[in-house]
């Protein structure tokens, strides 16, 4: 993703089945994040994610304004999936279902 | 920013006995699942490293002490998430029957107030007044001590929350 700065952010893309757009939007010290991404990978489904935390200031706050479009609290983990549905914090089985 | 270093396995350790014991003192408990604790509290010292407080690793720091005090471990929701949820939000603290394997964990949702609401909450100033006390009577934001002293204790001494974490109750 290119911001008007010209800093690629690090989103990191993970190969797997198709299951629409899948974004997770993380905390690098968050163990809830950690095992939303740990089920991602498991779950072996295409997705991205980003560590918010670990972003520059300008781009963190124009991930956080991603976020908020999604989760008006602002909170982690936020799972969105194809720019719809979202899924806030490591609620396993409700994940599991939307991207069987 | 870039990843800062990682805290040592012994730091961990060290920080981990600390807030066992002082759980324990205080009639809280820390998480009984070592390996997931283990990480919050490697989370917390990161958060301590790179902001100078020990932010609540589930939650985004804003860099500002002043604007985190709420959030800085034990934080101002642990209490009320306890007592709802038999967790706090990331789950370093829990309930005797989490502990004793009565209840499971589940997810709790973010008490926290929404970005834009959270000024008016942390401004919000006590008018409560009783006549005739010989002391003002202040209330740890975290655990909810009180106490009737001319200031607030330095260090609370139920749950270690700092000074300027008390407010004035009456």
């Amino acid at each position: 993703m290119q911001y008007r700065s010209g800093i690629t952010v690090e989103i990191v893309h993970v190969s797997g089945r198709t299951r629409g757009k899948v974004m997770l939007y993380a905390l690098s010290t968050c163990v809830w994040c950690k095992k939303t991404k740990e089920l991602l990978a498991s779950l072996g489904v295409d997705h991205s994610y980003v560590f918010v935390d670990l972003l520059p200031e300008k781009e963190m706050e124009e991930t956080m304004n991603q976020v908020l479009r999604f989760n008006p609290k602002g909170s982690f983990p936020t799972l969105v999936i194809d720019e719809r549905r979202c899924i806030v914090g490591f609620r396993e089985a409700e994940i599991r279902e939307a991207l069987a | 920013m870039t990843a800062p270093r990682m805290p040592t396995e012994d730091e961990v350790s060290a920080l981990h006995e600390r807030l066992h014991r002082e759980a324990e003192e205080g009639g809280y408990h820390l998480n009984p699942d070592r390996a997931f604790t283990r990480d919050l509290v490697r989370g917390l010292l990161v958060n301590t490293a790179r902001y100078g407080y020990a932010s609540c690793p589930c939650r985004l720091a804003s860099r500002s002490r002043s604007k985190d005090l709420d959030i800085i471990c034990p934080c101002d929701y642990r209490d009320p998430d306890l007592t709802e949820y038999d967790a706090c939000y990331c789950a370093l603290y829990v309930s005797g029957a989490i502990l004793t394997g009565k209840q499971q964990l589940r997810p709790v949702p973010e008490r926290r107030p929404s970005p834009d609401q959270r000024q008016a909450v942390i401004r919000e100033v006590r008018t409560t007044t009783i006549g005739g006390l010989a002391y003002p009577v202040w209330r740890c934001r975290v655990c909810g001590y009180l106490c009737a002293r001319k200031d607030p204790p330095e260090v609370c001494p139920v749950c270690k929350a700092t000074k300027e974490r008390f407010e004035r109750f009456i």
